[in-house]
């Protein structure tokens, strides 16, 4: 059975993080399963945990007078949740399970104080945060564009 | 060059605005074409646009087009009922380069909203010859759920043996699948890289940013290839409208490599 260490590892987001980094995040880490439907944020909650999707598929959703809309869809490999880095430490957004998923959940509040006591190690997740953030900013964009409502 | 009568023989609507018809030739032997080639197709004095073509190559009886509705000649087009006759000339155009990929190949094709159109005739095309390749892989990015293409053969694509990713721009609770620009797919894809060949039709942004994601992923320049557009009004590569750079795309296109493509594609003025 792998350790979380070895199951964040293989990750997009924690890819070529050293040993002893990974086993530091792991520390902050427990694997999860969550059913179809459930909510692993809400908005406007506060946000002091993040997720690793292991397995299953998460929507990031908003919210409007009668009706929900689902902005984004997110697999195995994906992080869910930012707002544990940032005051107000609030979620922005609704993520709920599309499925059954197996997850590691993180401790942010403990993740925070490892960053504040290693600044390599804070460097080195906020750098694999900002690549994952600017990947999905700019497929915001072209969501935003609207390409295919336009002859 | 006079358009050739064309006959509906069916017609089927596909989203809110977009069409599909079945047309056969009224004399004559079918029209045969290589998969991305186009026809101007007209509808009696509405005017004439290029359309590509969305059928079967190696089926070539019925003339299959696939039309969104956005103006006049196009609005004419999609209301034509079957008996009703529309004008044709063509094919026209480069097409898919499909015979130039090599055996145990992996190919991805990747397509948005309408794209999908142009890229069907190689879909089948390939499908007919599975055995020759490695993964057929297929990212198909889409506004809506409702707004998706050919979604009852999707999954007979599937079962054909080609892997089938679907995205759409924004969805509802009802819809579970993904979620998010087609880019997002070719990482999810896990395509070789080297040696995998790519078609890329859709909206110019989507292509460019799609062709974008596939290099990353180790996908060659030289090893894909777009459909474009542009405003053609002769088809035949006399009037000039449909310029690209030193190319016409009625005639050196609408199927370009992107190594040879894209320098004139970051000129913004054209």
């Amino acid at each position: 059975m792998r350790t979380i260490d070895e199951l964040i590892g293989s990750a997009p987001v924690f890819e070529g993080l050293e040993r002893p980094h990974l086993e530091v995040i792991a520390g902050c880490g427990r694997n999860e399963h969550v059913d179809s439907g459930a909510f692993l944020l809400r908005e406007g909650e506060p946000s002091e945990r993040f997720f690793l999707i292991r397995r299953g598929t998460v929507a990031l959703e908003v919210r409007a007078p009668g009706r929900i809309l689902t902005v984004e869809t997110l697999q195995a490999g994906d992080p869910v949740g930012w707002s544990w880095l940032t005051p107000p430490y609030r979620s922005r957004l609704d993520a709920r399970a599309l499925e059954a998923c197996e997850l590691i959940g993180f401790d942010g509040v403990c993740l925070r104080g490892k960053i504040e006591a290693d600044h390599d190690l804070g460097y080195q997740l906020m750098r694999r945060f900002a690549e994952n953030l600017v990947d999905r900013l700019q497929a915001t964009r072209l969501q935003l564009l609207d390409v295919y409502g336009h002859a | 060059m006079m358009p050739e009568r064309f006959e509906v023989i069916s017609r089927r609507q596909d989203t809110a605005d977009t069409w599909t018809l079945e047309l056969e030739r009224c004399s004559g032997d079918p029209l045969e074409f290589a998969p991305g080639q186009f026809t101007m197709l007209s509808a009696g004095g509405r005017g004439e646009v290029p359309i590509s073509i969305s059928g079967d190559p190696d089926h070539p009886g019925r003339l299959v087009h696939t039309v969104r509705a956005v103006g006049l000649a196009t609005e004419a087009i999609c209301a034509a009922e079957p008996g009703r006759v529309l004008g044709a000339r063509g094919p026209f155009g480069a097409p898919w380069p499909v015979d130039q990929v090599a055996e145990g190949s992996e190919v991805v094709i990747a397509a948005g909203g309408i794209g999908l159109a142009p890229l069907r005739p190689a879909i089948l095309w390939l499908l007919a010859r599975r055995e020759r390749y490695g993964r057929l892989v297929l990212l198909y990015g889409g506004r809506a759920p409702d707004q998706l293409l050919y979604t009852d053969e999707l999954r007979m694509w599937e079962e054909r043996g080609m892997e089938v990713l679907v995205t759409v721009d924004s969805a509802g609770p009802e819809w579970l699948g993904h979620v998010g620009v087609v880019t997002r797919l070719v990482g999810r894809a896990r395509l070789g890289g080297e040696g995998t060949f790519a078609m890329a039709c859709g909206p110019e942004v989507m292509m460019r940013f799609t062709v974008a994601a596939l290099r990353d992923a180790g996908v060659e320049a030289g090893r894909t290839f777009v459909s474009m557009e542009r405003n053609m009004q002769c088809g035949i590569g006399h009037c000039g409208h449909c310029q690209l750079g030193p190319t016409l795309v009625c005639r050196d296109g609408p199927v370009y490599r992107w190594s040879e493509l894209a320098h004139w594609l970051d000129i913004r003025e054209l």
